[in-house]
């Protein structure tokens, strides 16, 4: 674990936080978005996130640093949708009730909050790191 | 003679780039679910690092160096939360950057050490 190994590793959590941006920005596009069918409706996906072990670098005191995150994968929220009566809508049932998405548009922004300080923090280290690196180099001029 | 010219600065120095690393890590997985918060015990490091036995003279390429000067040892600690999360995490986010910018200065202010020194021995060899 050097200062070199900073940019790797908020690199990795920019990339996360990127991911979990666009999610939520599916998110939000798809809050309104409406079916007839509940199990066709569109459902709120979340990011998840995973620590990336490095076991092939030679860590100190043979303890595996964590490097990075990575996102494991993709789930959906299995929240109930919302079932609304509204006959004249063209993709109302038989019935005349549509099924809007599970999104919840509150939860979204605050994830959405969120992703966005950790970037920040994110790019903060990194730009640290170059000073910090910037100055050791230039060592006793 | 110019053995051990930088004092403590030289480990110090060494030991903070690792901690560097270890918070960014923190930092990067600050929404990683169960992810546990790493730090070094940097006094500790430092402190076995000063009562380390004077250096052995090597005067063959087959002796062996007793705890080698140059690589300062830093065993990993996990981080007491103090407030746990339900995620699992105990990334907290305020304590890290405030660790992150601690050792900033920290590093810094070794390097500092370091480049005075250097500016000294410029000075001396220069004589001007």
């Amino acid at each position: 674990m050097s200062l070199f190994d900073v940019f790797n590793t908020a690199g990795s959590a920019l990339n996360a936080e990127t991911l979990r941006l666009n999610t939520t920005a599916s998110n939000l596009a798809n809050a309104e978005s409406v079916n007839g069918d509940p199990s066709k409706i569109y459902r709120a996906r979340h990011p998840v996130f995973q620590t990336m072990m490095d076991n092939s670098a030679a860590n100190f005191d043979q303890e595996d640093a964590g490097v990075g995150v990575r996102v494991l994968g993709i789930v959906e929220s299995t929240a109930p949708p919302l079932m609304r009566y509204q006959p004249d809508n063209p993709a109302a049932n038989k019935d005349g009730y549509v099924f809007s998405s599970n999104v919840n548009s509150i939860e979204e922004m605050t994830n959405m909050i969120s992703a966005n300080r950790a970037f920040a923090t994110n790019v903060d280290a990194i730009n640290t790191a170059r000073d910090l690196l910037l100055k050791t180099i230039s060592m006793g001029h | 003679m110019f053995e051990n010219v930088f004092g403590i600065h030289e480990q110090a120095l060494l030991l903070q780039g690792q901690r560097v690393g270890i918070l960014a890590t923190n930092l990067a997985n600050a929404d990683t679910p169960n992810y546990k918060a790493r730090d070094i015990d940097f006094s500790a490091v430092l402190s076995k690092t000063d009562a380390a036995p004077l250096p052995l003279t090597v005067s063959d390429g087959a002796h062996i160096m007793l705890n080698d000067p140059t690589t300062p040892s830093a065993e990993l600690k996990f981080r007491n939360p103090y407030q746990a999360s339900l995620d699992g995490n105990t990334v907290e986010m305020p304590i890290e950057q405030a660790a992150f910018a601690e050792n900033n200065v920290r590093y810094q202010a070794s390097l500092g050490f370091i480049n005075g020194t250097i500016a000294e021995l410029t000075l001396a060899i220069n004589g001007q």
